[in-house]
C-alpha cells in the first residue's frame, strides 16, 4: 500500500475507533453506572490512540526511508563506482531508481544486481511498514478498548494529549528557525573549509564559475562577496530613497490630514501594492521601467545598462511604500492626542505639530518601521533576479548593472547542483549572511517597535 | 509698551505668511505622496493589462480543407492509433501549397512557418472525434504561428522591419484578410494547455493545477498547525522564557526573506529526507513553513478579540479549560482565523523565490495529476515565460499575470467579505 492509501486506511480506522469507544462508553452508562467522562471523550481517546502512533510512524518512516534505502544500495554498486566521488554515486543511484521503475533509457548490466536489490527492498519495506502501521492502529483500538471502564479518566487523558499536540504545533516555528540555521550553517561551514571566510567577506572579485573538469582552463572560481554586498546596498538604498519619503509623507497625510472617507479608500488601495506578487514587479521592472530609464538616460547622453540598478531599485521602492506607510501610520496613530492638543494650544500649526511633536514622539517606531523595510529590501529576490543583472560590478553608479546576494543565491542554486562544489556551497554562505543580517534587523526593529508601543499604552 | 507689543504682533503676522505657506506645502507633499502611490498602482495595472489583454485572443486561419483519406492512408474504420500516426501535417502543407502556390523551396518554407505546429494536432483531434469527416471537406480554424499572430494583432500596417514577417508573407496575409480567412478568436488553448516551447500553444493549465495542488498541501498543513499553535500560545502557554522565545521566533520568521525557506527546503527536505523535487508536495511543505507565522499571528489576534466574559461564563457552568477553548472560544475566533489564513494563502500563491530553489522551475508540459507529479506554479511560470525571447511570450506572461492577480483579488475580497459578514463587535 502506498502512503495516501495507508493514510486513508488509518483515518477510516480512526473514525471507526471513535464510534467504537463512544458506543462502549454508552453501553456501560446504560447499565446505570456513572461514567467519569462524557461518552465522546472515550471515543476521542480511542481515536487518538488509534490514529496518532501510526501517523507518527508513517511520518518518521517517510522521512527516513529514502536515505536508508540509498545507503543500502551503495553497497550493491560495482566497486568502481563506489570508489567515485559522491556526485557520481548520486548519479548512479538515481539511474538505478529509474531502471527499477522501468524508465531507464539504456540498460546497464553492471547495475543489474543493484536494481534487483532495490526492487526487492522496496517491496519488503512496503510490506513491512504497511503491516506495522496497520497493526499499530489495531493495537491502539484493542488496548484502549480494554481500558475503557466507568471510572477511567478519559477526559483528563484526552485533554493532556491534545495539550501536548498544541504545544508541538507551536514548536514547528522554532524547528523552522533551527532548520534554516542548521542548513545554512552546515553548508556554509563546508564552504569555509574550501574558501577562507576572510576572502569571502572582504574579497572584491566574484566569479563563482568553477572548472567542471580538471583539464578546463580559466575559471578557477573566486568568491569575494563584496560586490554582491555593495550591489545589494545600492539597490536597497535606491529603494529606501523612494519608499521612506513617500511612505512617511503618505502616512502623515492619511493619519493627520485626510478626511475619514479618503483614508477609508486610500489606505487599502496603497496596501494593494504590498499584496502584488514580487514576480509581477520583476516583470514590470524588467520590461517597462528599465527600457524607459534607458531611453531617458540615452536621450540625456548617459550610458545606461539595460539591467540598471536604478530600475530594480525604483520598482522595489514602490513595492516597499506600503510597508513604511502602514507601519508608520500605526505608530503615528499611537501618539496620544494630548501631545497634539498641547502643541496646538501653544499656537503651532498642524505641520509644525507634526514636525516638532508627533514625528519626534513617534521616531523610534518609525525607525523600527524603516528597519523592517530595509530588511525586506535586502531579502527581496524576484525583482532583482528579473531586473538587475548577474554581473558582479563593484560600482556606486545606479545606471550600471549590479548583482545582489539574493540574485546570486538563485543563480547558483537553480537547476541541478553538485553538493560538494564550492559554487553550490557559496549560495549557502550567502544565505547565512542574508539570514543573519535580516535577523538582526528584524529583531532590533521588533524590539524598538514593541518598546515604543508599551510607552504610550 | 504698546510699541513693542505691536511689533511682536507684526512679527507674528509676518511670520504667519511663511508658516501658512509651509503648512500648505507640507500638506501638498503628503497628498502628492499618496497620489504617487496610487499612480504607481494604476500604472502597474494599466501596463500589465495593456500588454496582456491581447493574450486572450488568438489569430486563426479559417480554411476549407479536404480530409484526403488516400493521402492520410487511413479509412473510416481506423482506430485512434492509426489516426495518430497519419500525416496531418503533410496534409495541411499540401492544402496551403495548393491555396497559395508558393514559388520555390524558400517560399514554401516561409509559407509553412506561418502555420502553427499545433494545427496538425487540431485536425487530428477533429478527425478522431468524428471519423466520418474522412474524405470530406471541412471548415476549420487552424492556429496561426505566433509571428503571424503578433503581426495580425499588433504590427499590421506598421514598418516591415519591425516585425518578423517578410514582404511575401505579408502579401499572402493581406490576401487572406481580404478573403476573410484571418481572424482572431478567444484563446481557449491558453487555458487548457500546459507549457510549450511554441508560444501559440503554451497555456497555463499545468501551472494553475500545480498552484492548486501546492496550495492544497499548504492549506492542509498550515491551517491546523497554525490554529493549534495560536491556541496554545494564547490560551495555554505559561508566561515564561520558553514561551517568550517561541513568540520572538514566530515574529522573526514572519519577516525572514522568503528565499531562506527555499534554502531550508533544499538542504533539509530534499537533500536529507529525499523528498522529490519539482513537486507540489515539496512546494507545499516550504510554503507551509513560510505562511505559518502569518496564520499564527492573525489567529492569536482573533483569539485575543474574544471577550473574557465568554470564557468566564463557560467556566462558571463547569466546563474544563479544553472545553472552554474548543466549544466557545474557537468557534468565535474562527472567522478571524480564516481571514488570516486566506491572506496567508494569497501570500503563498504569489510566492516565487523559494520555489526556484526546490526545482519548480522545470519545464513541465504535462498537467500534474497529484501532489507527487512534477509541476510548476503560476508565478514561476510567469518568471520562466518572462525570460523567453519570443514577443508572443511577453503577451502571454502579462496574460498569466492578469490571471494570477485575478486569483489574488478574489482571495482578498473573500477575506474582506468574510471579515465583514462574520466579524462580531463585542
Amino acid at each position: 500500500m502506498n502512503y495516501s492509501s495507508l493514510i486513508i486506511a488509518v483515518l477510516i480506522l480512526l473514525g471507526g475507533a471513535y464510534l467504537l469507544g463512544r458506543n462502549r462508553a454508552r453501553a456501560i452508562a446504560s447499565q446505570g453506572i456513572r461514567l467519569h467522562s462524557l461518552p465522546t471523550h472515550y471515543g476521542a481517546l480511542m481515536a487518538l490512540w488509534t490514529g496518532l502512533p501510526p501517523l507518527l510512524l508513517l511520518l518518521i518512516w517517510g522521512l527516513a526511508e529514502a536515505p536508508i534505502i540509498d545507503h543500502l544500495l551503495i553497497a550493491q554498486l560495482p566497486e568502481a563506482i563506489q570508489q567515485g566521488t559522491s556526485s557520481e554515486i548520486q548519479l548512479t543511484i538515481s539511474k538505478v531508481h529509474n531502471l527499477a521503475i522501468g524508465a531507464g533509457i539504456d540498460a546497464a548490466p553492471e547495475l543489474e544486481p543493484a536494481v534487483r536489490h532495490l526492487i526487492d527492498l522496496q517491496q519488503r519495506t512496503l510490506l513491512l511498514h504497511s503491516g506495522m502501521v496497520l497493526s499499530l492502529a489495531l493495537l491502539g483500538i484493542a488496548l484502549t478498548w480494554r481500558r475503557i471502564k466507568a471510572d477511567m479518566r478519559a477526559r483528563t487523558e484526552v485533554e493532556s494529549i491534545v495539550r501536548r499536540l498544541l504545544f508541538a504545533s507551536s514548536g514547528v516555528a522554532v524547528l523552522t528557525t533551527l532548520g534554516i540555521l542548521a542548513s545554512v550553517l552546515y553548508e556554509a561551514w563546508q564552504f569555509f573549509g574550501k574558501v577562507s571566510p576572510f576572502e569571502f567577506l572582504f574579497g572584491t572579485t566574484w566569479s563563482p564559475q568553477v572548472a567542471l573538469r580538471a583539464d578546463q582552463s580559466g575559471s578557477s572560481g573566486s568568491f569575494g562577496a563584496v560586490p554582491l554586498f555593495a550591489g545589494t546596498l545600492l539597490i536597497s538604498l535606491i529603494a529606501m530613497f523612494i519608499a521612506v519619503p513617500v511612505g512617511l509623507m503618505a502616512a502623515i497625510y492619511l493619519s493627520e490630514y485626510a478626511t475619514p472617507t479618503i483614508r477609508q479608500y486610500a489606505k487599502p488601495a496603497l496596501e494593494i501594492l504590498a499584496g502584488i506578487p514580487t514576480v509581477v514587479y520583476g516583470f514590470f521592472a524588467a520590461l517597462t521601467v528599465a527600457p524607459v530609464i534607458r531611453e531617458l538616460g540615452e536621450s540625456m547622453g548617459l550610458a545606461v545598462s539595460s539591467e540598471s540598478a536604478l530600475a530594480a531599485g525604483l520598482v522595489m521602492g514602490i513595492m516597499i511604500i506600503p510597508f513604511v506607510s502602514s507601519l508608520s501610520d500605526d505608530v503615528i496613530n499611537a501618539v496620544p492626542q494630548s501631545l497634539r492638543d498641547g502643541s496646538y494650544g501653544l499656537g503651532a500649526t498642524k505641520s509644525e505639530t507634526v514636525k516638532e511633536v508627533v514625528i519626534p514622539a513617534a521616531l523610534p517606531g518609525i525607525v523600527g518601521a524603516i528597519m523592517l523595510a530595509v530588511s525586506r529590501a535586502i531579502g527581496e529576490t524576484m525583482i532583482v533576479a528579473m531586473a538587475a543583472g548577474l554581473a558582479a560590478n563593484l560600482t556606486a553608479n545606479p545606471l550600471d548593472s549590479v548583482t545582489t546576494v539574493t540574485v546570486q543565491i538563485v543563480t547558483l542554486l537553480v537547476g541541478d547542483q553538485e553538493f560538494d562544489s564550492p559554487k553550490t556551497l557559496a549560495a549557502f554562505a550567502l544565505g547565512l549572511v542574508l539570514f543573519l543580517v535580516t535577523l538582526v534587523l528584524n529583531f532590533v526593529a521588533l524590539k524598538v517597535v514593541q518598546k515604543y508601543r508599551e510607552q504610550y499604552d | 509698551m504698546t510699541n513693542t507689543s505691536m511689533s511682536t504682533r507684526e512679527k507674528v503676522e509676518k511670520s504667519m505668511v511663511r508658516r501658512r505657506a509651509a503648512e500648505k506645502r507640507f500638506r501638498v507633499y503628503g497628498m502628492a505622496s499618496v497620489l504617487f502611490g496610487l499612480l504607481c498602482l494604476v500604472g502597474l495595472f494599466g501596463d500589465i493589462i495593456n500588454k496582456g489583454a491581447s493574450a486572450f485572443r488568438q489569430t486563426v486561419i479559417q480554411t476549407e480543407i479536404l480530409i484526403d483519406a488516400d493521402y492520410l492512408g487511413i479509412n473510416k474504420k481506423a482506430d485512434d492509433q492509426e489516426i495518430r500516426n497519419a500525416d496531418f501535417e503533410g496534409l495541411i502543407k499540401q492544402h496551403f501549397k495548393k491555396l497559395v502556390q508558393p514559388e520555390g523551396r524558400s517560399e514554401r518554407r516561409m509559407l509553412y512557418s506561418m502555420i502553427s505546429a499545433g494545427a496538425a494536432w487540431q485536425l487530428q483531434e477533429a478527425v478522431m472525434l468524428n471519423p466520418s469527416l474522412l474524405g470530406q471537406t471541412m471548415s476549420i480554424n487552424l492556429i496561426a504561428d505566433d509571428d503571424v499572430d503578433q503581426w495580425f494583432k499588433h504590427d499590421r500596417g506598421t514598418e516591415l522591419h519591425n516585425n518578423r514577417m517578410n514582404e511575401t508573407q505579408v502579401k499572402w496575409l493581406e490576401q487572406w484578410i481580404e478573403q476573410g480567412m484571418l481572424k482572431t478568436q478567444f484563446n481557449t488553448l491558453f487555458f487548457v494547455n500546459g507549457d510549450s516551447r511554441e508560444p501559440e500553444l503554451a497555456g497555463i493549465r499545468g501551472a494553475i493545477t500545480g498552484t492548486f495542488l501546492t496550495l492544497l498541501v499548504t492549506f492542509l498543513l498550515s491551517f491546523p498547525i497554525g490554529v493549534a499553535a495560536a491556541i496554545y500560545l494564547e490560551e495555554f502557554a505559561p508566561r515564561n522564557k520558553i514561551t517568550e522565545f517561541v513568540e520572538i521566533n514566530i515574529n522573526n520568521l514572519a519577516a525572514v526573506p522568503s528565499i531562506t525557506f527555499g534554502l531550508l527546503g533544499l538542504a533539509i527536505f530534499i537533500n536529507i529526507f529525499g523528498v522529490a523535487r519539482s513537486t507540489p508536495l515539496i512546494g507545499g511543505l516550504v510554503l507551509t513553513l513560510m505562511t505559518l507565522p502569518t496564520i499564527i499571528i492573525s489567529g492569536r489576534a482573533a483569539i485575543k478579540a474574544v471577550p473574557p466574559s465568554i470564557r468566564e461564563a463557560a467556566f462558571g457552568l463547569g466546563a474544563s479549560k479544553m472545553q472552554v477553548v474548543f466549544h466557545h472560544v474557537l468557534p468565535l475566533a474562527l472567522p478571524g482565523m480564516l481571514t488570516g489564513t486566506i491572506i496567508g494563502m494569497a501570500q503563498a500563491l504569489g510566492e516565487t523565490a523559494p520555489l526556484l530553489m526546490i526545482g519548480m522551475v522545470a519545464f513541465v508540459v504535462d498537467v500534474p495529476g497529484f501532489v507527487n507529479d512534477p509541476s510548476t506554479v503560476l508565478p514561476v511560470q510567469i518568471f520562466l515565460w518572462s525570460d523567453s525571447p519570443e514577443r508572443a511570450f511577453m503577451e502571454r506572461t502579462s496574460g498569466a499575470i492578469m490571471v494570477l492577480l485575478g486569483f489574488l483579488v478574489t482571495m482578498n475580497t473573500a477575506a474582506v467579505m468574510l471579515r465583514r459578514r462574520l466579524e462580531r463587535r463585542w
